[in-house]
């Protein structure tokens, strides 16, 4: 049986460094190439010498596929295509293309410039990186090769995440990425059609939650927002750049325009213009409301949302400010918020998740003195606020794509280990198919059972059309002759007749002829007349003739009579039939076998 | 055929006129007829190869055929057809055949054999099912005729089989359109080899190609059926399950179609019972139908979305709890398996499960729970609206909207639990959205009392800047009830602020605070002291009687006062004073209260305080009453006449005053009174005695009262809403006198019978029109001065001018005054310009030759169509005048029978020197022709049958001045160089 092979390299049981190695139909993909977080050392990537020890991964990938531009899922990227080694196709969308390469350079900078790491990936490397990339449309179909086929189906959760779906013959793999099932201010929801795929890779970071309405959200957001600028305070939202920042964006200057508010709200620069440029230009991506409006007014050119200056941070009055990093771990962010914690007027809102160990985690779990370096300490006054705004379908949409896309099989990565085991039990009872969860390294192997194409000759379908009806009916399977034939890799039913001429064959006939003796008193041509009406009897709705050469045809099948030697009243039929008859005759030799009925005239 | 009925009762009515006019089209037609469809023949023979065909096929079907002859053309094309060996010119002759069996006059059953017949032969498969539409139009053209109905069916379900998708769609609609239920068929099917034709009724025959193998074909069966559902047929209960199974097919289209067949079918069979698969279990059927459409809200594709959005609405059978469950997407339970988990799974989840997302570290994991008892996706209709209202599209989201109010509005229960719901969309990003989810709320508000965390999070919106939401919102304050008077204080705070930060919002905001008083007083009463700033033993200060603020505070508490006696001890004496001075400038906001120690100020509150119905019963007494006596008008002397009909007017006028539920009718009837003074009047001057050339200046009044009659006329007929053909025929009348009255004055002061003799023949044309248009109103016309005119008629139209006139004029001095009788409801259109107000004393400055754009906003009501008939007129000092028509979405609908006009007129003009008034007003357009244009576009519906109708009477178009007119000072400067 032919199977699918899935190994996570990364992104296994685990959030952080998405790479998912698929072989599928003799191929093999890399899904993502992501970092981790978390780690500052060798596990920061994926385990690429799993793959190969030693050499370049060319020969072992038929292709690369990018889900989005979020370093954990395409941090890896230029470590892996030139300091390991790969020069096949890299597919991402265009969005992600454009903007892929900026967070790329960023995360360099930080990492280089700041932190003084050597042997690392070089802009220049990234930038050959890119050459290799092949850009994507939604829902185009892409052939990698003769038999590979990739379709890229929209994600939302950011600009130009895309879900993949996979083919190779008849076996096919969908490949999520990270994806949001209702939509937000600036992107609609993923969507994918019902492709039936034997495996559905989805991610599963909100495996055991249901979230809010979005609105309840977004309402309490700007409810908190508006009560500290009425009150004169400052509001602090600590954000990556790209991605919720922007939703964010939206959302408070239509909250603005809509209510004539006039406090300013500032972006923390750096590579959000650049970013914003790119969601800008790249409206056929957004949601119903940005890509009908844009006409009028693009939504990314936002008016009352400023570029920030550091001196801003002390002028008096309220205002609102976006700063990155979002979990104020470091940079912009922590510097305001060490000015404006103080003060318990202002406020900070926290609008995602927070990992463990930064400031934005101590202060949500309710730490109200930090330390900070030089054994100073903060007192937080200002109030904290957190509000989800995180773009991962929650347990209710995972189970709705599921339900879209009816896979045979789920296989679950990015979440913990903990919350999928539940969501796997869920799945399992609710849809009735396998869910796995294998974690990094694991190879977890899905046989299929790939439906087998054959082509019909017309003729023949003709032919059986013309003897059962037209329509093919469900309640009723038919059976049909015909000849398989398998040549060069492909199949073909035909005829009995053309195989025979296609392969230079004669036809032979089969025939089965036996011997039934039968005790009768009567006289040749009697005793055959009797068998005729017998036969009549029994066999309605067959063609029974009664040849002037003293035979009785049934069908094609052929009875003759002929009286032994010794004894007159032994009769011996003679019955023959031909092989696609074998079921009549068998039939009405048993039949005979039991002597004809007394009581026959 | 309205048109040809009306014409062929003319015809008896006025033979002498009308006879010539008719012959001359018939004889046209006749000559026509045998030319069109030789031409054709013609055409078709000499056409040598298939393309030419086509051409002459194409251009023929450009032109109409009559009714005579479409059976002779049928039989060329029908003749043709056999013949033709191309496929698209047999398509395009069977498609004729369809447009021509649509003939009207033509009854296609004569072709029913030959269509048959030639289906029969047909091979192509285009072509068949072109033929098979065309005998749908047929079977359509004939609901009456059961044989061919029969026939028809036989041959939908031979071909029924047939392996183009397109023929088997065609067959299905012919099934659906003409299926019957009490004619059992039999169904055609040798070639599956059936054991014997099994009697099947249409809907069996229909429902095995649910599952067909083509979308489009499942698609048309599903249509088929539920175009026997409307037909009126009863749908068979055992469709359900194949109906459920389409829900979930690839395709969107059966999709949608079968949402609407399962719900179809749940508003047939609501209270059977379903059993639950997997369990053993029932439920009823519009509980699980409802479950399964619930289920298609969070479908694939937002066509199918919408519509199962929409559907939902329209389930009001559905239990309670069902209903409650598509508002909770946390619930999880299994409920259709195990009913008494229900609570057990509810309590899982708030026992912690599930994180909501709103709070930082509440999914962190905890002990096991239960997981059997808890199901993702709940096979019930969890969160549906949920889903719904958070949708991507738009339009989705106003669909659950909708569906939303409808379910709330029979279910008090559901109102309550769909708030938080309907606040939140107060938030969406499209402001169509928002105004909906506002109305909504609105429209179930009486369902409601507002906690006041919820009537918080409604009034943030009051700082909109959208008018439309806030002038939404201030009608929803007008009909919520709040609970404490924190809430009260509350919504005073902001709509003050609003106030504030939105002036114009002004009367928007007080009506909003009048209505909340009313419905509070309770909860008013102890605010009281508070917001009148009173101290038990220190005097305030007097508050500014012109701060808006201080008014709608003032509205607030004396609405609240009205229901609350005792609140008046509570009010200092300015407060007093106030109430006088804003009852008597704010008389709509302000109601009359009974003040100790205080006199009413006016006999008018009695009149209204006392009210409730009796009065108004009163007043229609009095106002029938007055008819009445003026009815006897005729046999008093000439100045008693006039003295009854002047007091009556007055006594009338004054009523509507007085009533405003009778206003409308007091109105109508005060004009109606003084169109027949006026007429009175100008009969009786001595002119009439006068030897004509003496009275040539004399008839001036005459002259000019004959024209304020006319106008006069057109303001009752279109100015008032209500009215029956019966008052249209009466004021009809009264402008026909008016005219007859003209006629009568001209011919008397001008000189020559030229005109005179264009005037006669346009006024027995006016007649004509007027006996064709009330035909049915001439029995009540009695002894009027149309009957004795009509009576005379064949004597009129053969006599000469001269003689018409001196007819006429006794005739009208002979005839009496028609008796008014009113109808039950009779409204006058009425605007109210409320910005701008005309109070500014600052100029509006431009620059001369530039426009300027000023900010209209007005209220109208009860006016019909008035993206149409409302314009607004400018008049220049300089005497010019502009009338500019509003854009149709600049009015906006507020409310039944009132609409609201936000708009911006344009100005502009050359340098003045001073600043100058500007009058606006808004006019009412009308054209008389829009009650005689049914016939006359009827007829121009045959083009070039150039049959020679008489003209339709020139259409009168003018305008009536239906609202106060407002002064804008402006000043246009002299551009700098």
């Amino acid at each position: 049986m032919p199977e699918i092979k899935v190994t996570p390299l990364g992104a296994g049981q685990d959030v952080g460094r998405s790479c998912i190695l698929v072989s599928i139909g003799g191929k093999n993909i890399m899904l993502d190439c992501g970092m981790h977080m978390g780690y500052n050392d060798d596990r920061r990537f994926p385990d690429f010498s799993y793959i190969t020890q030693n050499g370049r991964l060319t020969e072992f990938l038929d292709c690369v596929i990018i889900s989005h531009f979020h370093l954990d899922h395409c941090g890896a990227l230029p470590y892996m295509s030139e300091m390991v080694g790969y020069d096949g196709p890299i597919y991402m969308t265009h969005p992600t293309k454009a903007i892929c390469p900026i967070l790329l350079e960023d995360f360099r900078k930080i990492t280089v410039d700041k932190k003084g790491e050597t042997n690392f990936f070089t802009s220049q490397m990234i930038k050959d990186c890119m050459k290799k990339v092949i850009p994507l449309n939604l829902h185009q179909t892409v052939q990698v090769d003769d038999e590979l086929e990739i379709k890229a189906y929209y994600a939302g959760h950011v600009l130009g995440a895309a879900m993949v779906h996979i083919k190779v013959g008849s076996e096919s793999v969908v490949y999520t990425g990270d994806y949001n099932m209702t939509p937000d201010r600036h992107l609609g929801a993923a969507w994918i059609d019902k492709c039936r795929p034997d495996i559905l890779i989805s991610e599963s970071t909100y495996a055991t939650t249901i979230r809010d309405s979005k609105r309840c959200r977004e309402r309490d957001f700007l409810k908190k927002v508006h009560e500290t600028i009425e009150r004169g305070g400052k509001v602090l939202i600590p954000v990556f750049a790209l991605g919720r920042a922007q939703e964010l964006c939206i959302l408070l200057e239509t909250f603005w325009e809509r209510m004539n508010l006039k406090a300013p709200i500032y972006f923390s620069t750096g590579l959000t213009e650049k970013a914003n440029h790119y969601y800008k230009l790249f409206i056929t991506w957004t949601n119903q409301k940005i890509r009908k409006t844009f006409v009028q007014r693009n939504m990314f050119e936002f008016k009352h949302i400023k570029a920030f200056d550091r001196s801003y941070a002390d002028n008096p009055g309220p205002m609102v400010v976006f700063a990155t990093p979002g979990m104020l771990h470091a940079g912009q962010s922590l510097q305001i918020f060490k000015k404006w914690a103080g003060n318990e007027k202002n406020m900070v809102i926290m609008p995602g998740y927070c990992v463990q160990g930064t400031i934005g985690h101590k202060i949500l779990n309710g730490q109200r003195k930090l330390e900070m370096e030089g054994r100073a300490t903060l007192d937080v006054k200002l109030q904290v606020e957190y509000m989800s705004f995180s773009a991962h379908a929650d347990a209710k949409g995972i189970m709705q794509l599921i339900r879209m896309a009816e896979p045979r099989n789920m296989l679950l990565v990015h979440g913990e280990a903990a919350k999928m085991e539940f969501l796997k039990g869920k799945i399992e009872q609710e849809f009735n198919i396998n869910c796995y969860m294998p974690a990094n390294g694991e190879t977890e192997t899905v046989t299929t059972n790939p439906s087998v194409p054959v082509d019909i000759s017309l003729n023949l379908l003709k032919r059986e059309m013309a003897l059962g009806g037209p329509l093919p009916d469900t309640k009723k399977p038919r059976t049909m002759h015909g000849t398989l034939i398998m040549k060069e890799n492909s199949l073909r039913l035909v005829s009995p007749e053309q195989a025979l001429k296609e392969l230079g064959l004669n036809e032979h006939q089969l025939r089965f002829t036996c011997r039934v003796q039968l005790q009768d008193p009567h006289s040749d041509s009697d005793t055959l007349h009797r068998i005729y009406t017998h036969l009549k009897s029994v066999l309605k709705g067959y063609t029974i003739q009664h040849l002037p050469d003293s035979t009785v045809m049934v069908e094609s099948i052929v009875i003759k009579l002929s009286s032994s030697a010794e004894d007159p009243n032994t009769k011996v039929l003679l019955l023959s039939w031909s092989y696609q008859d074998e079921d009549l005759g068998s039939f009405l030799s048993t039949l005979l076998k039991k002597g004809l009925p007394s009581g026959l005239c | 055929m309205a048109a040809h009925l009306k014409k062929r009762v003319y015809e008896e009515f006025s033979k002498v006129v009308q006879i010539p006019h008719e012959e001359v089209p018939a004889k046209k037609l006749r000559l026509s007829k045998p030319s069109k469809s030789a031409a054709l023949h013609v055409d078709l023979c000499k056409a040598t190869n298939s393309t030419d065909a086509l051409q002459y096929l194409l251009q023929f079907a450009r032109k109409p055929v009559e009714a005579e002859s479409v059976e002779g053309v049928v039989r060329i094309l029908l003749e043709h057809y056999y013949k033709e060996t191309d496929n698209s010119v047999r398509l395009k002759i069977a498609s004729l055949l369809g447009l021509l069996s649509k003939t009207q006059g033509f009854s296609p059953d004569c072709i029913v054999d030959d269509v048959i017949s030639t289906l029969n032969n047909e091979k192509s498969h285009q072509v068949l099912v072109q033929l098979l539409d065309t005998l749908l139009v047929i079977g359509t053209q004939l609901p009456e005729n059961p044989a061919v109905r029969q026939r028809l069916i036989e041959v939908a379900c031979k071909h029924l089989s047939d392996t183009y998708f397109g023929v088997r769609i065609k067959c299905l609609q012919l099934l659906g359109c003409l299926g019957t239920v009490d004619a059992p068929l039999t169904k055609d099917n040798e070639g599956q080899g059936m054991s014997t034709g099994g009697v099947r009724d249409v809907q069996n025959v229909i429902s095995d190609y649910f599952g067909d193998q083509d979308p489009r074909v499942r698609t048309a069966a599903i249509k088929a059926m539920l175009q026997l559902h409307e037909r009126g047929m009863k749908i068979h209960q055992i469709i359900y399950d194949q109906a459920c199974r389409l829900l979930s097919d690839d395709y969107e289209q059966v999709r949608s179609a079968a949402v609407q067949m399962v719900w179809v079918l749940s508003q047939l069979y609501p209270e059977s019972i379903v059993p639950i698969p997997s369990s053993n279990e029932e439920i009823r059927l519009v509980d699980d139908s409802f479950g399964k459409i619930s289920h298609m809200v969070s479908d694939g594709s937002w066509m199918v979305r919408v519509q199962a959005a929409k559907t939902l609405g329209s389930m009001l059978q559905v239990s309670p709890h069902f209903l409650e469950q598509t508002l909770d997407k946390k619930l999880m339970s299994d409920l259709r398996r195990k009913r008494t988990a229900h609570e057990r799974a509810k309590e899982l989840y708030t026992s912690g499960e599930f994180s909501s997302g709103r709070k930082w570290a509440d999914d962190a994991p905890k002990e096991k729970v239960d997981t059997n008892a808890v199901n993702l996706i709940a096979s019930g209709a969890c969160g549906a609206f949920v889903h719904g209202l958070e949708d991507e599209m738009y339009e989705v989201r106003i669909a659950a909207v909708e569906a939303l109010c409808l379910l709330a509005r029979s279910s008090p229960s559901f109102a309550e639990k769909c708030l938080d719901f309907l606040v939140d969309m107060f938030n969406d990003e499209i402001e169509e959205v928002r105004l909906q989810s506002i109305h909504v709320l609105r429209e179930i508000s009486t369902h409601i009392t507002l906690r006041e965390d919820q009537l918080d999070t409604v009034l943030a919106v009051l700082e909109d800047s959208s008018r439309d939401i806030r002038e939404a919102l201030h009608e929803l304050l007008c009909y919520t009830n709040v609970s404490t008077k924190e809430c009260i204080q509350l919504a005073l705070l902001e709509l003050l602020k609003n106030l504030n930060k939105y002036p114009t919002d002004r009367n928007s905001v007080w009506k909003c605070l009048k209505f909340l008083g009313s419905r509070h007083p309770t909860l008013v009463l102890p605010l009281v002291p508070e917001l009148l700033s009173t101290h038990p033993y220190f005097d305030t200060p007097e508050p500014d009687m012109d701060d808006p603020a201080y008014i709608a505070v003032l509205v607030l508490v004396f609405n609240a006062a009205k229901s609350c006696p005792t609140m008046p001890a509570l009010f200092s004496d300015h407060t007093f004073r106030h109430y006088a001075y804003l009852r008597d400038s704010l008389s709509h906001l302000v109601p009359p209260l009974r003040l100790p120690g205080r006199k009413p100020l006016y006999g008018l509150d009695s009149v209204d305080s006392g009210g409730g119905s009796g009065s108004v019963e009163a007043a229609h007494l009095f106002l029938q009453q007055s008819l009445n006596r003026v009815s006897t008008v005729q046999n008093l002397e000439a100045p008693g006449a006039q003295d009854l009909l002047d007091f009556t007017i007055r006594d009338l006028q004054r009523l509507g005053q007085l009533q405003p539920e009778l206003a409308g009718a007091a109105d109508f009837s005060a004009t109606y009174l003084r169109c027949q003074l006026l007429l009175m009047k100008a009969l009786q001057e001595k002119l009439w005695n006068m030897a004509v050339p003496l009275c040539l200046k004399q008839n001036a009044t005459a002259t000019a009262a004959a024209r304020q009659i006319l106008e006069e006329t057109y303001k009752l007929e279109f100015l008032y809403s209500g009215l029956e053909s019966r008052q249209v025929a009466t004021i009809h009348h009264v402008r026909l006198q008016a005219k007859a009255l003209q006629l009568v004055l001209t011919a008397r002061t001008r000189r020559g019978l030229e005109p005179l003799i264009g005037s006669c023949e346009k006024f027995l044309q006016d007649v004509e029109s007027f006996q064709r248009l009330f035909l049915t109103e001439l029995p009540h016309l009695q002894d009027s001065f149309v009957e004795k005119l009509l009576e005379l008629m064949p004597r009129l139209s053969s006599c000469k001018p001269a003689e018409l006139v001196k007819i006429l004029q006794t005739t009208l001095r002979q005839s009496g005054l028609l008796q008014l009788r009113l109808p039950e409801q009779i409204h006058r259109a009425t605007a109210t310009i409320i910005e701008p107000t005309g109070e500014s004393d600052n100029p509006l400055r431009f620059t001369s030759g530039l426009v300027v754009a000023l900010d209209l906003d007005a209220t109208l009501e009860h006016v019909q169509d008035p993206q149409n008939t409302v314009k607004v007129q400018l008049l220049y000092p300089d005497g010019q005048s502009h009338v500019i028509q509003p854009r149709p979405g600049d009015f906006r609908k507020p409310g039944p029978h009132r609409h609201r006009l936000i708009t911006q007129v344009y100005l502009s003009h050359t340098a003045w020197t001073e600043p100058c008034q500007v009058e606006v007003r808004l006019l009412l357009a009308y054209s008389s022709s829009s009650s005689s244009s049914s016939s006359s576009s009827s007829k121009a519906g045959w083009s070039d049958s150039t049959d020679s109708l008489p003209p339709p009477e020139a259409a009168i178009e003018g305008t009536i001045p239906f609202s106060k007119s407002v002064k804008v000072f402006i000043m246009p400067k002299p551009a700098r160089r």
